[in-house]
């Protein structure tokens, strides 16, 4: 059988959505359904006086409002965190309650106060708008560094200023110490910009309830559709899991924003019920910019301490980190356990400590935007070493050398509580260097300079904790869920089949890359496998899709099941053939008897095995169908190099990237061209938060970057020459070697975007420039060192 | 208000009663069940809903139904025949110029009247034409290279 691990094989998914046949959430129509539109505050914190529904039920086509109160009346729950952080002195992090819909005070633009249920959109959008709330408008504050000072708004009463947690890792002694013994420290204060994930596809969400079994089913726009039925049926509605079906059908892109469970999949179900018709929502792109979690927003202070080699001696680091208005899903977990176990990067600094503080603030809640707490820990030790080689008058390139983690040193314990189980830190890096031609880069400063522009470059050595799993490791840091991933292998007596993927598909491709994964093991034709995901009533409870884990943790789970499918036919072919089981081997998809020329296809054995005319029951089960759970001993460690290059106008501050060269480990790989196609768009979101991306919020909370006009994100003519390769370090200890790819693009490419501008505009005197670094920013920064000088 | 129109969508005559303020993506999702065409935006500015109205992409997000009244509609739907894939359909397959598929309608819509007429389109023709195609998926490097390979397969 024609083997395709490995192979660039095109998409089987491609076929559907290149016809216009995809079916996403917002494609699909219930008989009878209704549709739902929220009404949200305007104001970034208020009380509400009074909702009068009157006006809105008195709407044409209206057939119902619910208001926070009708929930509340119901019994319903507050959406859960599902991550507890112990803070210091053991206190937990403080959990205020966060109702569906509000009760009786608003915390952001866009925090829903009641649902207008209606025949059509239109009528809905009618009756929202007449609706009528009185509110009492309150002080606001949208920054977590202000929300901290003294008197500032307060954002829940039980939250006394606004501290969620004040949190800490590693051994703050011993790197004080090391600082003050230090040749050198090198200090870095920072921004982490506050992103919008924009996903193409906005959300969606379905309810239906059916009272003939009581039973209720949320379709919905979501990486991981158990996850949602868990937290939505036990802490929410209160209504047994097995009586609610989510389904989770085509998603059009989530890069983190569609893992949250989120209010309006919690009204849509509930209301469905009790206006005893399905009801639908689809959000707008302007409620989508208030409504979806937003990413990063990090402000932190880094000093790097070294000896007089330039050895790295420790690395101290205090982030302020903000939550917006409520915890949502996996907030809390973002700036602690994915961020600063991070800190170590690639290299043998002895000691880190870091210290982070969460805080509540009046704009929509922050959580994973792709990279989740990683892409924040490599901008500051990425900047930080580029910014300390400058310092030191040494080569960036030479300097991270020179306090890589070697080779022979893995596993490798970090002192923020990792274990690194493999990796080449300088292979990747050679490798980079001599694609992108670093050797050559002065010729090419030289050459811009002729034409009147700054030219610079810029490194980033990155490093993920991906894979997200281990149970036992998430739980001992607080999680309050299991982070292994279920598959199930099921033959058809024909031969085919189908695997049902914890795993969620929405864009990674899964239904190609699982399919070469399964072919390849079983020795069957590819088109003979079918890759099922998304649907409750369907999969094994699964954790879905984040995290860069889907091939790592659900692929392992999938090869563990098959595992079970060979260990089951031998005993089936070994009974067909009349042998001991122990003495049939499998290979290539035939079942074959040691020392004999007997064999017998794996297809047969299918058959076989359900057909059982002369099974001896005791000993041998009908059916060739076997499902298995994957928990693994580790989290992975991709890793690489990125090199970029860029060259800025000083008339008119533009940044244009003119080369960027990455070179990632992520261990073995299924299908190269998918993941090329996934560290593109990683790298374009990067170059997005580096140079075009910021949310920007008014001092009063009002969210000035609320849509495409205001909000720049990368389009085609913004993406650079790229080159690309890979180095592989297998992962040792999953049964693929994988370590996933997913976030290395967003997580890698700020540092090497700001690494090269700040290299470009060094000559001009300006050494330093937050994100997203716009025209206007660059040219300030030049035209303002230029008066300065003068 | 309520109107009717008639337009042929994808070679098929069609008529219909709208309010005024339906929107042609609307009729063609709602009214025609022609769910390939996506809304991204409600600012004009992603390009998931671009459709052909006679001959030429539109974003059909800002075109009322009404104003296409007798018009030739072309959509994601239409441009296939049978189980064959248009040239542009196959170089994105190809090239891997998706990954979620929500853009991939109005991209490959967009991607057409680059190809048209110019069957070796420049990385400037392409970042021009599809200047008001967002995609968050790909990073628009296969989008490039499906485009290429599209325009000059439809030239051949
Ligand atoms: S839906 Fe975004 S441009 Fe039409
Ligand atoms: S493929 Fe997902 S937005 Fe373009």
């Amino acid at each position: 059988m024609a083997k395709h691990v490995g192979e660039r094989m095109k998409r089987v998914e491609d076929g559907r959505f290149l016809t216009g046949r995809g079916t996403y959430t917002d494609d699909i129509s219930k008989p009878g359904q209704t549709y739902a539109v929220f009404v949200r505050s305007p104001h970034a914190h208020a009380k509400i006086k009074s909702v009068n529904t009157e006006p809105a039920l008195a709407v044409e086509g209206v057939v119902a409002v619910y208001t926070g109160a009708d929930m509340a009346a119901d019994g319903v729950g507050g959406l859960p965190c599902g991550w507890q952080v112990i803070g210091k002195g053991g206190t937990p992090m403080i959990e205020p309650a966060h109702p569906p819909l509000a009760t009786d005070t608003v915390r952001y633009v866009g925090d829903a106060v009641a649902v207008v249920i209606a025949e059509t959109r239109n009528a809905a959008k009618d009756g929202a708008e007449a609706l009528e709330v009185d509110y009492d408008v309150q002080p606001a504050v949208a920054s977590a560094v202000k929300a901290m000072e003294k008197g500032a708004p307060q954002v829940h009463d039980e939250v006394p200023g606004n501290v969620c947690y004040d949190w800490e890792l590693g051994d703050k002694e011993a790197v004080d110490k090391a600082i003050e013994e230090a040749h050198h420290v090198t200090t870095f204060d920072l921004v982490n910009n506050r992103l919008i994930p924009n996903a193409i596809e906005p959300r969606a969400a379905i309810g239906e309830y059916d009272p003939a079994g009581d039973n209720y089913t949320l379709t919905t726009t979501s990486q991981n559709p158990h996850v949602i039925r868990l937290l939505m049926c036990a802490f929410v509605l209160q209504i047994p899991e097995h009586k609610c079906r989510v389904v989770a059908p085509d998603v059009g892109g989530g890069f983190g924003s569609k893992i949250f469970h989120y209010a309006e999949e919690a009204v849509v179900t509930w209301a469905a019920k009790k206006a005893g018709r399905p009801v639908k929502w689809t959000s707008d792109r302007s409620e989508a910019f208030l409504t979806d979690a937003h990413g990063r927003d990090h402000v932190t202070k880094a000093q790097l301490a070294m000896d007089k080699d330039g050895k790295f001696t420790a690395l101290k680091v205090a982030t302020v980190a903000n939550m917006g208005a409520y915890l949502s899903t996996f907030a809390s977990s973002i700036p602690t356990y994915l961020y600063a176990t991070l800190l170590a990067g690639q290299y043998t600094t002895p000691v880190i400590y870091a210290e982070v503080k969460a805080v509540f603030t009046h704009t929509t809640p922050v959580d994973a935007y792709r990279g989740a707490g990683r892409p924040e820990a490599t901008y500051v030790v990425e900047r930080i070493v580029e910014i300390a080689a400058r310092e030191m008058g040494m080569d960036p390139a030479e300097l991270r050398r020179k306090n890589f983690i070697q080779p022979d040193q893995f596993p490798y314990e970090t002192p923020v509580a990792l274990t690194y189980d493999t990796g080449n830190y300088q292979a990747s890096l050679d490798r980079a260097l001599e694609l992108s031609d670093y050797a050559n880069f002065e010729k090419r400063r030289e050459e811009s300079a002729r034409n009147g522009k700054l030219r610079g470059v810029g490194l980033s050595c990155y490093i993920e904790a991906c894979g997200i799993a281990p149970s036992a490791v998430a739980g001992a840091l607080g999680a309050r869920a299991g982070l292994y991933e279920a598959a199930e292998v099921r033959f058809a007596p024909t031969g085919t089949v189908s695997v049902f993927t914890g795993s969620h598909s929405h864009g990674q491709g899964h239904e190609t890359t699982f399919a070469q994964l399964t072919a390849d093991r079983l020795g069957i034709p590819v088109e003979n496998v079918d890759i099922v995901h998304g649907d409750t009533d369907r999969i094994p409870f699964g954790m879905g899709t984040y995290g860069s884990r889907s091939l790592a943790v659900g692929g392992s789970a999938i090869v563990k099941a098959i595992d079970k499918i060979i260990v089951k036919g031998k005993k089936i072919a070994a009974h067909m053939m009349e042998e001991n089981a122990d003495d049939v081997d499998f290979d290539d998809g035939v079942f074959s008897v040691k020392g004999t020329n007997k064999s017998l296809t794996i297809g047969e054995v299918a058959f076989q095995a359900y057909v059982p005319h002369n099974f001896p029951h005791d000993e041998l089960e009908p059916g060739l169908d076997e499902s298995a759970f994957y928990d693994p001993n580790n989290f992975t460690y991709p890793a690489g190099a990125y090199v970029c290059e860029v060259e800025v106008d000083p008339d008119t501050g533009e940044c244009h990237v003119d080369k960027f060269t990455a070179v990632d480990d992520f261990g073995n790989l299924i299908n190269p061209m998918i993941v090329e196609g996934q560290v593109h768009g990683g790298i374009a979101q990067g170059i997005g938060q580096a140079l075009l991306e910021g949310c920007v919020y008014s001092d009063d909370g009002q969210l000035v970057t609320g849509s495409y006009m205001d909000y720049a994100m990368p389009r085609a003519e913004h993406i650079p020459d790229y080159n690309f390769d890979f180095t592989t370090t297998p992962c040792t200890h999953n049964p693929i070697g994988a370590k996933g790819c997913g976030e290395a693009g967003a997580i890698g490419t700020p540092a090497a975007v700001i690494n090269a501008l700040t290299d470009a505009l060094r000559v001009a005197g300006v050494d330093n420039i937050e994100m997203p670094a716009t025209p206007l920013k660059i040219w300030q920064a030049l035209n303002g060192a230029k008066q300065a000088a003068e | 208000m309520s109107h009717a129109i008639s337009m042929t969508v994808n070679g098929r005559s069609v008529s219909a009663t709208v309010e005024s303020r339906t929107l042609l993506t609307e009729f063609l999702r709602d009214n025609l069940r022609l769910t390939g065409t996506h809304v991204g935006c409600d600012t004009s500015q992603c390009g998931a809903c671009t459709v052909h109205v006679n001959g030429k992409s539109v974003k059909s997000c800002t075109m009322l139904a009404v104003q296409c009244d007798g018009a030739e509609v072309l959509t994601i739907e239409g441009l296939a025949n049978g189980e064959d894939l248009h040239p542009m359909q196959k170089a994105f397959n190809d090239h891997h110029g998706l990954q979620c598929g929500f853009c991939t309608p109005g991209m490959v819509m967009s991607a057409l009247e680059v190809a048209d007429g110019n069957s070796d389109p420049s990385d400037e023709d392409i970042a021009k034409g599809l200047a008001g195609n967002y995609c968050r998926c790909t990073g628009y490097e296969n989008i490039y290279r499906a485009v290429k390979a599209g325009a000059k397969a439809m030239g051949s």
